[in-house]
């Protein structure tokens, strides 16, 4: 299994209840911006990818609402809120 | 619009031991949670050390859904291809009551919440808050789900990033510098094949962290805490040390130090559960946010109450006892009628006389020290090679014991080494 496939094998283990909107996004303009792309090496959920444009793009799905990319990557490139309530991840054991 | 003497945002531990505290005191309280339950979105190592905050909640404790009390205390040196480690086993951890237990959090913080509800306080879950409502410059309540809810004070125990903070206006965007994320597996194991690899009896349980290659030789370390039915395995490393590492990759640092051979042993036969992550602050003193504003209290992670003392991490304990601070002083706000910052002021005056800053201030230097670079790189693999030498035997006659030591630590080596212990004097 390839580590991305293991990764989203783990992701698997954890409720996640549907999102209705990401609550997460990368701001307009900021997709090639050199604060976003350590957000692919530190989540650690790997939602942050580099496509063929070499632009960062994110896949909300799978969010541990940890809040790493908001420190790590900051508010000049991140719409950053949790999840509304009845959302998201729901941890069964913490 | 509704209005309460008191809205608590965020039912972790800071916000519950609020709550269980103000609806103890007859204080209308409205506890307001985004999870689906209290403990929904709370992720922690996790490890409570009780004895700090047993006074503060006296009949609380008979009940409390811990997992196992801690009897073992390791902590591993982590070199590249070697390891050490130290298990400190103590007469006194096994007597009661017990100073430390692990716990997960899901568990613990529903049943808390029944406390506090028990006590009368009002638990709302899947509530996210959006806002606060300001009125002449004061905090008057939230905005939750369209709907405003008013109170005389509200107190921000929403976690690490605190929005809340923030759309007060009292703190701005916490820095990476002063964060570190933690990961971790949640690795179910039979309660039995958990005392046999650990060497526990009943309800005992085994703690360990370590250092070194874990993180790549940078600041932060992976820990081992036995639960009842499960090991809570996981990976802390600092968020500007992963900034500034272009070959740190997140989620590869938790399973390549599940493929330790160091670790691979103790969760053989396990089976992975849930994974989550969690940022921690780990700036101490310096980095402490805002505690309070008018109509407005900060505590646990929300204020940055968490400290990382190289031998002992924590956290939980200063939630417990800054939400009950918090509750005092809004209680004694409630009592003059006025929710004034400066009448608030005295939650920051409860916390200085008690063990929460009197440790953060104690511990005030800790987080500069522990971010000694040759701690995680340079000791571990010192070390290691001093304990090869010391234990090698080969074909050749076998050196002496102090010629192995002259030779790993040479002049160069000791200087460094007295250069590191000044810092020590410090922490």
């Amino acid at each position: 299994m390839s580590d991305a496939a293991a990764l989203k094998a783990k992701l698997g283990l954890n409720v996640f209840k549907p999102l209705r909107e990401p609550h997460i996004r990368i701001r307009a303009g900021m997709e090639k911006d050199p604060r976003l792309r350590p957000a692919v090496r530190i989540c650690p959920a790997g939602l942050y990818s580099e496509n063929e444009k070499g632009e960062i793009v994110l896949t909300i799905d799978g969010c541990l609402e940890c809040g790493t990319c908001r420190l790590g990557c900051g508010m000049d490139v991140l719409e950053w809120n949790y999840p509304e309530g009845d959302t998201g991840v729901q941890f069964r054991f913490g | 619009m509704e209005k309460f003497d008191v809205i608590v945002v965020g039912a972790g531990l800071a916000g519950l031991a609020a709550a269980y505290t103000l609806a103890g005191n007859g204080v209308e309280v409205l506890i307001l949670e985004r999870g689906d339950y209290p403990g929904a979105k709370n992720v922690s190592g996790g490890r409570l050390y009780v004895n700090p905050v047993r006074k503060y909640f006296p009949e609380l404790w008979d009940g409390a859904p811990t997992e196992r009390h801690i009897v073992h205390e390791g902590i591993s040196l982590m070199a590249k291809e070697r390891s050490l480690t130290m298990d400190y086993h103590g007469r006194e951890l096994r007597e009661e009551p017990h100073q430390s237990y692990s716990v997960l959090r899901s568990k613990f913080d529903r049943w808390l919440a029944e406390k506090a509800e028990s006590k009368g306080a009002m638990l709302l879950s899947k509530t996210r808050v959006d806002d606060v409502i300001y009125e002449q410059d004061k905090i008057t309540g939230v905005m939750a789900g369209g709907d405003g809810l008013n109170a005389d004070v509200v107190i921000a125990c929403d976690g690490v990033l605190s929005l809340v903070s923030e759309k007060a206006g009292i703190r701005s965007a916490g820095k990476p510098h002063d964060y570190a994320v933690g990961i971790k597996e949640l690795i179910a194991l039979e309660s039995g094949v958990i005392n046999e690899r650990f060497n526990l009896e009943g309800d005992e349980g085994a703690a360990r962290l370590y250092v070194g290659q874990v993180t790549k030789g940078r600041f932060g370390g992976g820990f081992l805490y036995t639960n009842r039915e499960s090991v809570s395995l996981g990976i802390v490393i600092g968020i500007e040390e992963m900034l500034n590492d272009a070959t740190i990759d997140a989620p590869a640092l938790i399973e390549d130090f599940k493929k330790n051979p160091e670790i691979g042993g103790l969760v053989r036969g396990g089976t992975t559960v849930e994974y989550s992550a969690h940022v921690i602050p780990e700036g101490g003193l310096k980095s402490l946010s805002a505690l309070y504003g008018d109509g407005i209290l900060v505590a646990g992670d929300a204020a940055g109450l968490a400290l990382n003392m190289g031998f002992t991490v924590r956290g939980m304990e200063y939630a417990l006892a800054s939400g009950y601070f918090a509750a005092l002083a809004a209680i004694r706000a409630k009592e003059k009628g006025d929710f004034s910052a400066e009448t608030l002021s005295a939650y920051k005056t409860l916390l200085e006389d008690s063990f929460v800053l009197k440790d953060f201030s104690a511990f005030k230097d800790t987080p500069d020290v522990l971010r000694n670079q040759r701690i995680f790189n340079h000791y571990p693999e010192m070390i290691g090679g001093l304990l090869k030498d010391l234990y090698s035997v080969s074909d050749h006659p076998k050196e002496t014991i102090y010629q192995t030591l002259k030779r790993n630590l040479s002049m160069g080596e000791i200087w460094s080494i007295i250069k590191d212990m000044t810092g020590v004097r410090r922490i």
